[in-house]
């Protein structure tokens, strides 16, 4: 490995660098933190016990909850005029693209170069697989440069669990194939608290091309580990089978996750995967799924209006609901760059 | 010298309702004699007490790749590990390439094997051309050319009407159909079994009802023909079900179950190792306690392995972009006493039925019993060996296995194909006691 200061802010300059870190904050209250995120020491503590964001699955709560403090103080930098603390100058960290992306791509990006990181992204169409290059050989190709961290969107599920196998530097999941998108559930989870003080308790509607959504699955994982009580509703060809098994209750009829709900979380239909006669048309789906303003008169006066992106407008969600005052889909993006850099920053806390 | 005594084993053999300690004579290839303290003669005498001799396994479902896929296995590294395991003969699907969808083709398969001798290899033909689903394929040429069955396996007889034809037609040879029973458009792109797993991993699904369907038409169509279908690589509770109330119609169905299905559920799916991944995918707990019931009553007929070997490259990939099947031959033994026997499952009559008798049966080849005058294809088997599988010292090519590191009770002492002893475990005492053949 390379040697590399630790990346605890107190041994760096800047503004971080003066204020103590508000370490062990409760689940629910998220008291806004203007100063900086918790100290991560060159041992790990006190921050992940993973090594890597794979999945929310293999997450704690209590380190979820470690995530999204920590983004709070994030947050507080990107306010400032000079958005860039030095937490991992030194730093190398690549961003691996298998697959097209702009948002996640650009907010992992702006979230390194605000940490100071030398950072570098190859998207797929400019990298090697294209010449025939296995996963593998290409992870070892760039783990031979040492970087240390890799963030990867990838087409396959399981394709980080792979790359974490092979590299010695640590990988966040930026997106692999239907399994997890581990850092838009916790930018979800962040946008929520910032909303509603609070997750547990809520009701979470989440609507939409479930069967082949990571950001399904990765929110599901979060929300029922912070005590949401958590509604899917899909057209029954779109409801994974078993997915009961994850503690949501799954229902064909949108207006029953809807109603009385606090978060009304819209899914992306994925166009490129609908050759499986999933439904009839994109009309009959906006027909029966598409959330307009009756419809979503029917969550709780308050409640908000997410989704992941990119929309389309007028196959998931009306155009007036998307732009409406109940939306928070822009913040949800600005949020992105908070939460990616508080990952980024724990991660790196257990480098050596 | 002539002659090879084996002194003092327990002999299984169901045909002749033999399971008590005896001594089998061997000489000129063929079962001389076998006995209670046998006259030694001339023989060369080796003392297999403790161990169990049984007719040679029979493996009726592997993939030898050979021609067209070298890298991954040959006829002699596959006919190898066969004897490494235990299993006097194999069964060798077609879909290598190109196809064996013709007589040539079979005959270069058979000679690879006589070049290897070591265990018997039966090639099965091919039913369609190229098995595309397309055109029957020169059936009673493939037969006359050596092979056993016909199949399409990798892929199910695409048209009913193809099924029809063949197995029509193959009752007019003497051959079953073994059919891959899969419907294509319920399969779809999935990779792992449709359920719980599969939805929580993001994994494309696989229902157990694509396979259902296609036992159903193919049991259907065996009772419009009257001829032979042989369920390939079955795995859920329902293609059982369906299995029995065929058999209880009198209706031509045989069946075979892979370890790694009587053994392993979706659940090793956690963590993506590809070698978890073939098709048919592991299915759930239910399906799994259902194919042991199907074992130890009867319904199921055969223990194959469906041995697919992939060069580690092959499967060090994506899970999703990794090749279907793992390498079968060499754990099959250990897995079965380990899972079954010494369980209390199933008593070694029932052993030897599954992996002997019942596999000579269906193909119509020779073994299956230690008859007096057959060719002296014995396995000696170890059934208190406890050994631990490494995957790096399998003697096929490929090491492609989810067992590695298990460590199992049961194995192979020595395998003899006609009168040959072809191969001796050095990890078994008394079988080091064995002269075996020198192989080129």
């Amino acid at each position: 490995m390379i040697e590399a200061p630790s990346p605890s802010p107190t041994s760096t300059s800047g503004q971080l660098a003066q204020a103590s870190a508000p370490q062990g904050t409760p689940a629910s209250s998220p008291a806004p933190v203007s100063g900086p995120p918790p100290q991560a020491s060159a041992q790990g503590a006190p921050g992940l016990r993973v090594r890597h964001l794979l999945g929310i699955e293999e997450l704690s709560p209590e380190e979820i909850v470690l995530i999204l403090d920590t983004a709070e103080a994030m947050k507080e930098v990107g306010s400032r005029t000079v958005k860039k603390v030095p937490a991992l100058r030194g730093r190398t960290v690549v961003n691996l693209f298998f697959e097209p992306s702009t948002r996640t791509r650009t907010s992992f990006e702006i979230a390194e170069k605000r940490l100071s990181a030398d950072t570098l992204s190859i998207a797929v169409a400019t990298s090697s697989v294209t010449k025939g290059e296995t996963l593998v050989d290409t992870a070892l190709n760039l783990e031979a440069m040492s970087p240390d961290m890799i963030v990867m969107r990838h087409a396959s599920s399981g394709a980080a669990h792979l790359l974490s196998q092979i590299c010695r530097a640590r990988i966040i999941n930026a997106g692999d194939g239907m399994h997890e998108h581990p850092t838009q559930a916790l930018l979800d989870a962040f946008t929520i608290r910032r909303h509603k003080q609070r997750i547990a308790g809520l009701k979470v509607a989440i609507i939409g091309d479930l069967l082949h959504s990571r950001v399904f699955r990765s929110n599901v994982h979060l929300l029922r580990k912070l005590g949401a009580d958590v509604w899917v509703s899909a057209p029954r060809t779109l409801i994974p089978p078993g997915i009961e098994r994850l503690g949501v209750t799954a229902t064909t009829r949108v207006e029953d996750a809807i109603a009385d709900a606090d978060v009304v979380m819209m899914l992306r239909i994925q166009m490129e995967r609908m050759q499986g006669h999933f439904f009839p048309s994109l009309r009959e789906y906006f027909t029966l799924y598409g959330l307009t303003k009756e419809r979503l008169a029917l969550a709780r006066p308050d409640a908000i209006v997410m989704h992941p992106g990119p929309m389309n407008r007028g196959v998931e969600i009306a155009s007036d609901v998307a732009d409406g005052p109940a939306s928070v889909i822009l913040e949800q993006v600005s949020n992105g760059v908070a939460v990616r850099m508080a990952v980024l920053y724990l991660l790196a806390g257990g480098l050596d | 010298m002539s002659g090879l005594l084996l002194k003092g084993g327990r002999v299984v053999d169901p045909v002749s309702g033999i399971d008590g300690t005896r001594d089998v004579l061997i000489d000129g290839g063929l079962i001389k004699a076998v006995g209670i303290d046998l006259p030694v003669g001339s023989a060369q005498v080796v003392d297999v007490a403790g161990l169990l001799v049984t007719p040679g396994l029979i493996d009726m479902h592997v993939h030898l790749r050979e021609p067209g896929h070298e890298h991954k296995e040959t006829i002699a590294t596959g006919a190898a590990s066969a004897v490494a395991g235990g299993f006097t003969a194999v069964a060798c699907m077609p879909n290598t390439d190109p196809v064996n969808d013709q007589a040539s083709i079979t005959q270069f398969m058979l000679k690879r094997a006589a070049e290897a001798g070591l265990a018997r290899v039966y090639p099965i033909g091919a039913v369609t051309l190229g098995s595309k689903g397309e055109a029957l394929a020169e059936i009673a040429d493939l037969k006359a050319a050596g092979c056993v069955a016909i199949s399409d396996d990798g892929k199910p007889v695409l048209t009913a009407l193809l099924m029809r034809r063949a197995l029509e037609y193959t009752a007019m040879c003497g051959m079953p159909v073994i059919d891959h029973c899969e419907d294509p458009t319920l399969k779809g792109d999935g990779v792992a079994h449709e359920g719980f797993n599969a939805s929580r991993l993001g994994l494309k699904g696989i229902p157990g009802e694509a396979e259902e369907l296609w036992i159903e038409r193919d049991i259907t169509l065996a009772g419009l023909t009257g001829g032979r279908f042989h369920v390939a690589h079955l795995s859920t509770r329902g293609s059982l079900r369906a299995v029995r109330v065929g058999k209880a119609r009198g209706i031509n169905v045989t069946c075979e179950v892979a370890p790694h299905h009587f053994i392993l559920t979706d659940d090793a799916l956690e963590g993506y190792d590809t070698n978890v991944k073939m098709n048919p995918p592991l299915r759930e707990a239910s399906d799994r306690d259902e194919l042991v019931r199907g074992l130890v009553d009867g319904s199921v007929d055969v223990i194959a392995t469906d041995h697919a070997p992939h060069h580690a490259d092959e499967k060090r990939v994506e899970f999703d972009r990794a090749p279907f099947g793992i390498v079968g031959l060499e754990t099959c033994v250990p897995l079965t006493f380990d899972r079954l026997v010494h369980t209390g499952l199933i008593t070694l009559t029932r052993f030897v039925e599954l992996l002997s008798v019942n596999p000579a049966r269906i193909l119509g080849v020779t073994g299956g019993a230690l008859t007096p005058g057959a060719p002296a294809d014995v396995s000696i088997l170890a059934p208190d060996l406890s050994a631990t599988i490494d995957a790096s010292r399998l003697v096929s090519k490929s090491k492609n296995t989810p067992f590695g590191g298990w460590t199992l009770k049961g194995g192979v002492a020595a395998t003899i194909v006609a009168g040959r002893v072809v191969y001796t475990n050095p990890d078994v005492p008394r079988a080091r006691a064995f002269t075996p053949v020198s192989v080129a």
